[in-house]
Protein backbone atom coordinates (compact mmCIF):
# COMPACT_ATOMS: atom_id res chain seq x y z
CA UNK A 1 0.00 0.00 0.00
CA UNK A 2 2.81 2.47 0.73
CA UNK A 3 4.64 1.91 -3.16
CA UNK A 4 3.87 4.76 -5.11
CA UNK A 5 0.45 4.69 -7.71
CA UNK A 6 1.65 4.37 -11.02
CA UNK A 7 -1.48 6.20 -12.41
CA UNK A 8 -0.64 8.38 -15.14
CA UNK A 9 -1.95 7.06 -18.23
CA UNK A 10 -5.03 4.77 -19.03
CA UNK A 11 -2.98 1.75 -19.28
CA UNK A 12 -1.46 2.23 -15.58
CA UNK A 13 -4.34 3.33 -14.05
CA UNK A 14 -6.64 0.24 -15.07
CA UNK A 15 -3.41 -2.04 -13.96
CA UNK A 16 -2.89 -0.29 -11.07
CA UNK A 17 -7.30 -0.35 -9.94
CA UNK A 18 -7.37 -4.34 -11.21
CA UNK A 19 -4.31 -5.12 -9.22
CA UNK A 20 -6.18 -4.30 -5.54
CA UNK A 21 -8.80 -6.89 -6.21
CA UNK A 22 -6.66 -10.05 -4.34
CA UNK A 23 -7.03 -7.76 -0.92
CA UNK A 24 -9.02 -9.10 1.82
CA UNK A 25 -10.56 -7.43 4.83
CA UNK A 26 -11.34 -8.53 8.22
CA UNK A 27 -14.81 -7.07 7.60
CA UNK A 28 -16.34 -8.01 4.48
CA UNK A 29 -19.08 -10.18 2.43
CA UNK A 30 -18.26 -13.74 1.63
CA UNK A 31 -19.29 -13.49 -2.59
CA UNK A 32 -20.72 -16.36 -3.49
CA UNK A 33 -22.10 -16.67 0.19
CA UNK A 34 -22.16 -20.54 -0.58
CA UNK A 35 -18.60 -20.50 0.41
CA UNK A 36 -18.78 -19.16 3.97
CA UNK A 37 -16.86 -21.20 6.17
CA UNK A 38 -17.20 -21.35 10.17
CA UNK A 39 -21.33 -22.10 9.59
CA UNK A 40 -23.43 -22.93 12.97
CA UNK A 41 -23.86 -26.52 13.26
CA UNK A 42 -26.22 -28.35 10.55
CA UNK A 43 -26.35 -25.61 7.97
CA UNK A 44 -25.01 -26.33 4.33
CA UNK A 45 -22.97 -23.74 2.83
CA UNK A 46 -24.98 -24.39 -0.46
CA UNK A 47 -28.04 -22.87 1.52
CA UNK A 48 -25.86 -19.66 2.93
CA UNK A 49 -27.74 -16.82 1.16
CA UNK A 50 -25.99 -14.13 2.92
CA UNK A 51 -22.58 -13.98 4.74
CA UNK A 52 -20.83 -10.69 5.76
CA UNK A 53 -18.54 -9.48 8.85
CA UNK A 54 -19.29 -5.35 9.84
CA UNK A 55 -16.94 -3.32 11.41
CA UNK A 56 -17.95 -0.36 13.66
CA UNK A 57 -20.08 2.02 11.98
CA UNK A 58 -20.99 -0.67 9.09
CA UNK A 59 -24.28 -1.31 7.78
CA UNK A 60 -26.09 -4.00 5.47
CA UNK A 61 -29.31 -4.29 4.19
CA UNK A 62 -30.47 -8.28 3.06
CA UNK A 63 -34.02 -9.98 2.41
CA UNK A 64 -34.58 -12.99 3.29
CA UNK A 65 -37.14 -15.40 2.15
CA UNK A 66 -39.99 -17.28 4.62
CA UNK A 67 -38.66 -19.59 6.92
CA UNK A 68 -35.09 -18.06 6.35
CA UNK A 69 -32.77 -18.39 9.08
CA UNK A 70 -30.73 -15.46 10.26
CA UNK A 71 -28.07 -15.75 12.70
CA UNK A 72 -26.18 -12.84 14.45
CA UNK A 73 -23.04 -13.32 16.18
CA UNK A 74 -21.15 -10.79 18.62
CA UNK A 75 -17.96 -12.08 17.69
CA UNK A 76 -16.03 -9.97 20.29
CA UNK A 77 -18.63 -9.42 23.17
CA UNK A 78 -19.04 -5.61 22.55
CA UNK A 79 -21.14 -5.19 19.37
CA UNK A 80 -24.56 -3.64 19.14
CA UNK A 81 -26.79 -4.61 16.31
CA UNK A 82 -29.65 -2.01 15.48
CA UNK A 83 -32.25 -3.70 13.50
CA UNK A 84 -35.25 -2.90 11.14
CA UNK A 85 -37.64 -5.52 9.36
CA UNK A 86 -40.06 -4.97 6.95
CA UNK A 87 -42.42 -6.91 4.66
CA UNK A 88 -40.37 -7.08 1.58
CA UNK A 89 -42.81 -7.51 -0.47
CA UNK A 90 -44.97 -4.42 0.52
CA UNK A 91 -42.33 -2.03 3.19
CA UNK A 92 -44.99 -0.26 3.99
CA UNK A 93 -45.55 -3.14 6.49
CA UNK A 94 -42.81 -2.76 9.17
CA UNK A 95 -41.73 -3.39 12.71
CA UNK A 96 -43.55 -2.04 15.40
CA UNK A 97 -41.66 -2.24 18.62
CA UNK A 98 -44.45 -0.61 20.47
CA UNK A 99 -46.85 -3.53 19.45
CA UNK A 100 -44.29 -6.39 19.82
CA UNK A 101 -43.62 -5.22 23.73
CA UNK A 102 -47.19 -4.80 24.67
CA UNK A 103 -48.95 -7.54 22.52
CA UNK A 104 -46.56 -10.30 23.95
CA UNK A 105 -46.88 -8.75 27.68
CA UNK A 106 -42.82 -8.41 27.85
CA UNK A 107 -40.31 -6.02 27.07
CA UNK A 108 -37.45 -8.06 26.78
CA UNK A 109 -37.16 -10.02 23.82
CA UNK A 110 -35.36 -13.46 23.59
CA UNK A 111 -36.01 -16.98 22.52
CA UNK A 112 -39.76 -17.44 21.58
CA UNK A 113 -40.49 -13.52 20.73
CA UNK A 114 -42.23 -12.69 17.79
CA UNK A 115 -41.07 -9.20 16.15
CA UNK A 116 -44.74 -7.69 14.93
CA UNK A 117 -45.25 -5.60 12.20
CA UNK A 118 -47.56 -3.04 12.18
CA UNK A 119 -50.37 -4.68 11.09
CA UNK A 120 -50.35 -7.79 13.34
CA UNK A 121 -48.44 -10.09 11.84
CA UNK A 122 -45.06 -12.41 13.07
CA UNK A 123 -42.29 -10.93 10.74
CA UNK A 124 -39.78 -12.71 12.82
CA UNK A 125 -39.16 -15.12 15.38
CA UNK A 126 -36.25 -15.48 17.77
CA UNK A 127 -35.28 -19.37 17.30
CA UNK A 128 -32.37 -19.32 19.89
CA UNK A 129 -30.65 -16.63 21.77
CA UNK A 130 -27.28 -17.36 24.13
CA UNK A 131 -27.43 -13.20 24.44
CA UNK A 132 -30.45 -12.39 26.41
CA UNK A 133 -29.05 -8.88 26.36
CA UNK A 134 -31.69 -6.74 23.95
CA UNK A 135 -33.53 -3.71 23.70
CA UNK A 136 -36.80 -2.40 22.11
CA UNK A 137 -37.31 0.63 24.02
CA UNK A 138 -34.14 3.11 23.41
CA UNK A 139 -33.97 2.96 19.36
CA UNK A 140 -30.96 4.21 17.86
CA UNK A 141 -28.30 7.11 17.95
CA UNK A 142 -28.96 10.44 16.02
CA UNK A 143 -26.58 12.97 14.55
CA UNK A 144 -27.49 15.24 16.95
CA UNK A 145 -26.51 12.24 20.15
CA UNK A 146 -23.36 11.70 18.70
CA UNK A 147 -21.73 15.29 18.15
CA UNK A 148 -22.45 15.65 21.59
CA UNK A 149 -20.83 12.47 22.98
CA UNK A 150 -18.35 11.92 20.16
CA UNK A 151 -18.01 15.23 18.64
CA UNK A 152 -19.45 13.94 15.28
CA UNK A 153 -22.37 11.74 14.07
CA UNK A 154 -21.87 12.10 10.19
CA UNK A 155 -22.21 9.47 7.96
CA UNK A 156 -18.28 9.85 6.88
CA UNK A 157 -17.19 10.41 10.59
CA UNK A 158 -15.71 7.90 12.46
CA UNK A 159 -18.94 7.48 14.44
CA UNK A 160 -21.80 7.51 12.55
CA UNK A 161 -25.39 7.83 13.65
CA UNK A 162 -27.90 4.86 13.45
CA UNK A 163 -29.82 6.77 12.02
CA UNK A 164 -27.46 7.99 9.25
CA UNK A 165 -26.55 4.21 8.82
CA UNK A 166 -30.41 3.13 8.73
CA UNK A 167 -31.00 6.16 5.87
CA UNK A 168 -28.53 4.47 3.53
CA UNK A 169 -29.10 1.04 4.31
CA UNK A 170 -33.17 1.49 3.32
CA UNK A 171 -32.40 3.88 0.68
CA UNK A 172 -31.41 1.01 -1.69
CA UNK A 173 -34.67 -0.42 -1.33
CA UNK A 174 -36.59 2.93 -1.88
CA UNK A 175 -36.96 3.64 1.57
CA UNK A 176 -36.78 7.04 2.97
CA UNK A 177 -35.73 8.65 6.30
CA UNK A 178 -39.64 8.80 7.17
CA UNK A 179 -39.25 5.13 7.01
CA UNK A 180 -37.40 4.16 9.97
CA UNK A 181 -39.80 3.71 13.03
CA UNK A 182 -38.15 2.89 16.53
CA UNK A 183 -35.76 -0.15 16.14
CA UNK A 184 -34.23 -3.04 17.57
CA UNK A 185 -31.09 -3.31 19.60
CA UNK A 186 -29.75 -6.46 20.20
CA UNK A 187 -26.39 -7.68 22.19
CA UNK A 188 -27.03 -4.54 24.58
CA UNK A 189 -29.61 -3.91 27.01
CA UNK A 190 -31.12 -1.35 29.17
CA UNK A 191 -33.78 -2.44 31.99
CA UNK A 192 -36.80 -0.80 33.49
CA UNK A 193 -36.21 0.12 37.30
CA UNK A 194 -39.74 0.18 39.31
CA UNK A 195 -39.88 4.43 38.92
CA UNK A 196 -39.66 4.14 34.94
CA UNK A 197 -35.29 4.80 35.29
CA UNK A 198 -33.75 3.12 32.13
CA UNK A 199 -30.68 1.50 33.17
CA UNK A 200 -27.94 0.40 30.70
CA UNK A 201 -26.97 -2.87 31.45
CA UNK A 202 -24.40 -3.87 28.72
CA UNK A 203 -24.24 -7.06 26.89
CA UNK A 204 -22.85 -10.42 27.90
CA UNK A 205 -18.80 -10.34 27.37
CA UNK A 206 -18.35 -13.85 26.16
CA UNK A 207 -18.84 -14.46 22.25
CA UNK A 208 -22.72 -14.79 21.79
CA UNK A 209 -25.17 -15.05 19.49
CA UNK A 210 -28.90 -15.15 18.23
CA UNK A 211 -30.85 -16.32 15.56
CA UNK A 212 -34.04 -15.52 14.04
CA UNK A 213 -37.02 -16.88 11.66
CA UNK A 214 -38.45 -15.16 8.99
CA UNK A 215 -41.88 -15.29 9.16
CA UNK A 216 -42.93 -13.72 6.09
CA UNK A 217 -40.10 -12.64 3.30
CA UNK A 218 -38.41 -9.49 5.20
CA UNK A 219 -36.21 -6.83 4.47
CA UNK A 220 -33.68 -6.96 7.54
CA UNK A 221 -31.32 -3.67 7.91
CA UNK A 222 -28.90 -3.88 9.86
CA UNK A 223 -26.23 -1.46 11.43
CA UNK A 224 -23.12 -1.92 13.91
CA UNK A 225 -23.39 1.18 15.74
CA UNK A 226 -22.95 1.94 19.51
CA UNK A 227 -26.18 1.57 22.02
CA UNK A 228 -28.00 5.33 22.79
CA UNK A 229 -27.37 4.72 26.26
CA UNK A 230 -23.42 3.43 26.29
CA UNK A 231 -22.05 6.69 27.80
CA UNK A 232 -18.52 5.17 26.98
CA UNK A 233 -16.57 8.82 25.08
CA UNK A 234 -15.50 6.52 22.13
CA UNK A 235 -17.41 4.93 19.52
CA UNK A 236 -17.15 1.36 20.65
CA UNK A 237 -18.59 -1.67 19.01
CA UNK A 238 -16.67 -4.89 17.99
CA UNK A 239 -17.30 -7.31 14.82
CA UNK A 240 -21.02 -8.24 13.96
CA UNK A 241 -21.07 -11.24 11.87
CA UNK A 242 -24.32 -11.85 10.30
CA UNK A 243 -25.26 -15.61 8.29
CA UNK A 244 -28.57 -16.21 6.34
CA UNK A 245 -29.67 -19.40 5.43
CA UNK A 246 -32.93 -20.95 3.49
CA UNK A 247 -34.26 -23.95 5.45
CA UNK A 248 -37.15 -26.12 5.61
CA UNK A 249 -40.71 -24.76 6.85
CA UNK A 250 -40.34 -25.27 11.12
CA UNK A 251 -42.60 -27.52 12.79
CA UNK A 252 -45.95 -25.67 12.80
CA UNK A 253 -45.62 -22.81 14.91
CA UNK A 254 -49.07 -22.21 15.69
CA UNK A 255 -49.22 -25.30 17.42
CA UNK A 256 -45.56 -24.53 18.82
CA UNK A 257 -46.52 -21.03 20.30
CA UNK A 258 -46.75 -20.47 24.07
CA UNK A 259 -48.93 -17.47 23.96
CA UNK A 260 -52.67 -17.11 22.54
CA UNK A 261 -51.37 -13.74 20.83
CA UNK A 262 -48.28 -15.14 18.93
CA UNK A 263 -50.82 -18.23 18.02
CA UNK A 264 -52.78 -15.20 16.42
CA UNK A 265 -49.46 -13.74 14.84
CA UNK A 266 -48.97 -16.74 13.36
CA UNK A 267 -52.26 -16.62 11.77
CA UNK A 268 -52.36 -13.48 10.67
CA UNK A 269 -48.47 -14.04 8.61
CA UNK A 270 -50.31 -17.49 7.16
CA UNK A 271 -53.51 -15.65 6.22
CA UNK A 272 -50.84 -13.78 4.38
CA UNK A 273 -49.73 -16.42 2.73
CA UNK A 274 -52.97 -18.09 1.87
CA UNK A 275 -53.95 -14.82 0.21
CA UNK A 276 -51.09 -13.85 -2.07
CA UNK A 277 -51.23 -17.78 -3.03
CA UNK A 278 -52.36 -17.80 -6.76
CA UNK B 1 -52.07 36.71 30.12
CA UNK B 2 -52.17 34.30 27.82
CA UNK B 3 -54.62 34.50 24.81
CA UNK B 4 -57.02 31.39 23.58
CA UNK B 5 -56.31 30.74 19.72
CA UNK B 6 -58.51 27.52 19.92
CA UNK B 7 -60.71 25.64 22.31
CA UNK B 8 -62.67 22.51 21.38
CA UNK B 9 -64.23 19.59 22.63
CA UNK B 10 -62.77 16.01 20.49
CA UNK B 11 -65.48 13.64 20.67
CA UNK B 12 -65.22 10.50 21.72
CA UNK B 13 -63.15 7.61 19.50
CA UNK B 14 -62.72 10.84 17.43
CA UNK B 15 -59.38 12.02 15.47
CA UNK B 16 -58.24 15.51 15.52
CA UNK B 17 -55.13 17.43 14.07
CA UNK B 18 -54.10 21.07 14.41
CA UNK B 19 -51.16 22.84 14.18
CA UNK B 20 -49.42 24.73 17.12
CA UNK B 21 -46.58 27.15 16.86
CA UNK B 22 -43.63 27.47 18.36
CA UNK B 23 -43.96 29.20 22.03
CA UNK B 24 -47.64 28.39 21.87
CA UNK B 25 -49.26 25.74 24.43
CA UNK B 26 -51.52 22.96 24.30
CA UNK B 27 -53.49 21.76 26.83
CA UNK B 28 -55.46 18.75 26.65
CA UNK B 29 -58.18 18.07 29.42
CA UNK B 30 -59.37 15.02 30.46
CA UNK B 31 -62.91 15.50 31.01
CA UNK B 32 -64.69 13.06 32.21
CA UNK B 33 -61.27 10.70 33.68
CA UNK B 34 -59.17 8.01 32.52
CA UNK B 35 -59.52 8.51 28.63
CA UNK B 36 -55.92 7.93 26.64
CA UNK B 37 -54.81 10.25 24.35
CA UNK B 38 -52.73 8.73 21.70
CA UNK B 39 -50.67 11.76 19.93
CA UNK B 40 -48.44 12.71 17.35
CA UNK B 41 -46.15 15.55 16.70
CA UNK B 42 -44.34 15.98 13.46
CA UNK B 43 -42.11 19.61 12.51
CA UNK B 44 -45.13 21.28 10.75
CA UNK B 45 -42.31 22.10 8.27
CA UNK B 46 -40.59 19.12 7.59
CA UNK B 47 -43.03 16.02 8.69
CA UNK B 48 -39.82 13.69 8.02
CA UNK B 49 -39.32 15.26 11.90
CA UNK B 50 -41.56 13.43 14.00
CA UNK B 51 -41.92 12.54 17.61
CA UNK B 52 -39.42 9.70 18.90
CA UNK B 53 -40.52 7.55 21.88
CA UNK B 54 -37.06 6.14 21.76
CA UNK B 55 -35.07 9.27 21.98
CA UNK B 56 -37.58 10.94 24.18
CA UNK B 57 -37.03 8.52 26.94
CA UNK B 58 -33.35 7.80 26.11
CA UNK B 59 -32.71 11.28 26.69
CA UNK B 60 -34.03 11.56 29.73
CA UNK B 61 -33.27 8.37 31.05
CA UNK B 62 -36.75 7.23 32.08
CA UNK B 63 -39.45 5.90 30.32
CA UNK B 64 -42.67 8.10 31.76
CA UNK B 65 -43.20 11.53 30.72
CA UNK B 66 -44.19 14.04 33.23
CA UNK B 67 -43.74 17.78 34.02
CA UNK B 68 -39.98 19.03 32.41
CA UNK B 69 -40.34 16.08 30.18
CA UNK B 70 -38.42 17.16 26.67
CA UNK B 71 -40.55 15.37 23.85
CA UNK B 72 -37.77 14.88 21.19
CA UNK B 73 -37.48 14.05 17.24
CA UNK B 74 -36.42 11.58 15.30
CA UNK B 75 -33.35 13.98 14.64
CA UNK B 76 -32.94 14.21 18.23
CA UNK B 77 -34.22 17.95 18.65
CA UNK B 78 -36.75 19.19 21.52
CA UNK B 79 -39.99 19.57 19.85
CA UNK B 80 -42.63 20.42 23.01
CA UNK B 81 -41.82 20.46 26.07
CA UNK B 82 -44.21 19.14 29.32
CA UNK B 83 -44.94 22.80 31.66
CA UNK B 84 -47.45 21.17 33.52
CA UNK B 85 -49.37 18.33 33.87
CA UNK B 86 -51.60 16.93 36.92
CA UNK B 87 -52.25 13.84 35.94
CA UNK B 88 -48.99 11.86 37.44
CA UNK B 89 -47.43 10.20 34.48
CA UNK B 90 -48.26 9.44 30.86
CA UNK B 91 -47.27 6.60 28.67
CA UNK B 92 -44.83 6.38 26.10
CA UNK B 93 -44.26 2.74 25.22
CA UNK B 94 -47.42 1.17 24.85
CA UNK B 95 -48.16 2.75 20.80
CA UNK B 96 -51.43 2.89 19.44
CA UNK B 97 -54.67 0.39 18.72
CA UNK B 98 -55.10 -0.87 15.86
CA UNK B 99 -57.66 -3.25 13.87
CA UNK B 100 -54.63 -5.43 13.43
CA UNK B 101 -53.22 -5.27 16.72
CA UNK B 102 -56.90 -5.89 18.25
CA UNK B 103 -57.09 -9.56 16.45
CA UNK B 104 -53.60 -10.18 18.47
CA UNK B 105 -54.82 -9.23 21.87
CA UNK B 106 -58.50 -9.88 21.99
CA UNK B 107 -59.19 -11.95 18.97
CA UNK B 108 -60.05 -11.84 15.24
CA UNK B 109 -63.50 -10.75 16.40
CA UNK B 110 -61.96 -7.76 17.22
CA UNK B 111 -60.80 -6.67 13.15
CA UNK B 112 -63.93 -4.58 12.94
CA UNK B 113 -63.63 -1.97 16.19
CA UNK B 114 -62.40 1.35 15.97
CA UNK B 115 -58.57 2.30 16.28
CA UNK B 116 -56.29 4.72 16.81
CA UNK B 117 -54.14 3.58 13.86
CA UNK B 118 -57.32 4.11 11.81
CA UNK B 119 -57.98 8.03 13.41
CA UNK B 120 -54.02 8.91 13.04
CA UNK B 121 -54.83 8.00 9.19
CA UNK B 122 -57.85 9.85 8.72
CA UNK B 123 -56.19 12.64 10.70
CA UNK B 124 -52.95 12.26 8.77
CA UNK B 125 -54.04 12.10 5.74
CA UNK B 126 -55.26 15.38 5.84
CA UNK B 127 -51.93 16.74 5.92
CA UNK B 128 -50.15 14.60 3.29
CA UNK B 129 -49.27 11.92 6.15
CA UNK B 130 -50.01 8.50 5.52
CA UNK B 131 -49.47 4.88 6.76
CA UNK B 132 -45.76 5.17 6.77
CA UNK B 133 -45.90 8.53 8.69
CA UNK B 134 -46.81 6.56 11.83
CA UNK B 135 -44.43 5.85 14.45
CA UNK B 136 -44.57 4.71 18.46
CA UNK B 137 -46.78 7.47 19.61
CA UNK B 138 -47.56 8.91 23.29
CA UNK B 139 -50.00 7.68 24.98
CA UNK B 140 -51.50 11.31 27.68
CA UNK B 141 -53.19 9.57 30.98
CA UNK B 142 -52.75 6.06 30.01
CA UNK B 143 -50.96 3.74 32.40
CA UNK B 144 -48.43 1.68 31.34
CA UNK B 145 -46.19 -0.20 34.08
CA UNK B 146 -43.13 -2.17 33.57
CA UNK B 147 -42.56 -4.75 36.15
CA UNK B 148 -38.93 -6.08 37.42
CA UNK B 149 -39.39 -9.06 34.87
CA UNK B 150 -40.27 -6.99 31.84
CA UNK B 151 -43.80 -8.01 32.22
CA UNK B 152 -45.50 -4.71 30.93
CA UNK B 153 -49.53 -3.88 29.95
CA UNK B 154 -52.07 -1.35 30.60
CA UNK B 155 -53.47 -1.35 33.95
CA UNK B 156 -56.57 0.73 35.40
CA UNK B 157 -55.62 4.73 35.00
CA UNK B 158 -53.91 7.15 37.39
CA UNK B 159 -55.83 10.28 35.47
CA UNK B 160 -59.01 11.60 37.04
CA UNK B 161 -62.34 13.71 35.88
CA UNK B 162 -60.63 17.33 34.88
CA UNK B 163 -56.94 16.32 34.60
CA UNK B 164 -54.71 18.03 32.49
CA UNK B 165 -51.40 18.42 31.08
CA UNK B 166 -49.64 21.33 29.40
CA UNK B 167 -47.25 21.10 26.57
CA UNK B 168 -45.35 24.04 25.14
CA UNK B 169 -44.41 23.81 21.14
CA UNK B 170 -40.47 24.47 20.81
CA UNK B 171 -41.12 24.44 17.18
CA UNK B 172 -44.12 24.70 15.19
CA UNK B 173 -45.90 21.63 15.28
CA UNK B 174 -48.66 19.18 13.50
CA UNK B 175 -50.60 17.71 16.13
CA UNK B 176 -52.19 14.49 15.67
CA UNK B 177 -54.99 13.20 18.19
CA UNK B 178 -56.77 10.29 18.44
CA UNK B 179 -59.59 10.37 21.58
CA UNK B 180 -58.50 6.19 22.22
CA UNK B 181 -61.75 4.00 20.84
CA UNK B 182 -60.20 1.61 22.74
CA UNK B 183 -63.16 -0.58 24.83
CA UNK B 184 -61.17 -4.12 25.21
CA UNK B 185 -59.12 -2.89 28.17
CA UNK B 186 -59.09 -0.30 30.63
CA UNK B 187 -57.14 2.65 29.15
CA UNK B 188 -60.56 3.88 28.72
CA UNK B 189 -62.13 2.62 31.91
CA UNK B 190 -64.11 0.61 28.85
CA UNK B 191 -66.17 3.34 28.17
CA UNK B 192 -64.50 6.14 25.88
CA UNK B 193 -65.26 9.94 26.51
CA UNK B 194 -64.95 13.44 25.61
CA UNK B 195 -61.53 15.55 26.23
CA UNK B 196 -61.01 19.32 25.66
CA UNK B 197 -57.98 21.03 23.53
CA UNK B 198 -57.27 24.37 24.13
CA UNK B 199 -54.41 25.94 22.74
CA UNK B 200 -52.82 29.05 23.87
CA UNK B 201 -50.46 32.03 23.11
Amino acid sequence: MNTPAHTATLDAARAHARSQASTQSATQATIPSTEATDLPPGVSAADVRWDETLAAGGYTALTLARHGRLRLSDLEGDTCAGMLVYNAQNTAERLNVADTVKVQWQTYLTSGAVLLSDLGRALMTITADTSERHDALCGGTTKAANERRYGDGALHSSSPAARELFTVAGARHGLARRDLPPSLNLFKSARVEGDGTLRFNGSRTAPTYIELRADLDVLVLIVNSPHPLDDRSSYTTTTLRLTAWNAAPPPDPIAAAVSPERVRAYENSLQYVIGATR
Amino acid sequence: MSTIIHDEIIAPRAAWTGVVQAGETLRIVDLDGNQAVDCLLYNAHDTAERYSAPDTITAQGNIFLVVGSQLRSNEGAVMATVTESTCAYHDTIGGACSRESNTLRYGHHTRHQHGCVDNFLIGGSHHGLGKRDLVSNINWFMNVPVAADGTLGIVDGISAPGLHVDLRANMDLLVLISNCPQINNPCNGFDPTRVRVVITR
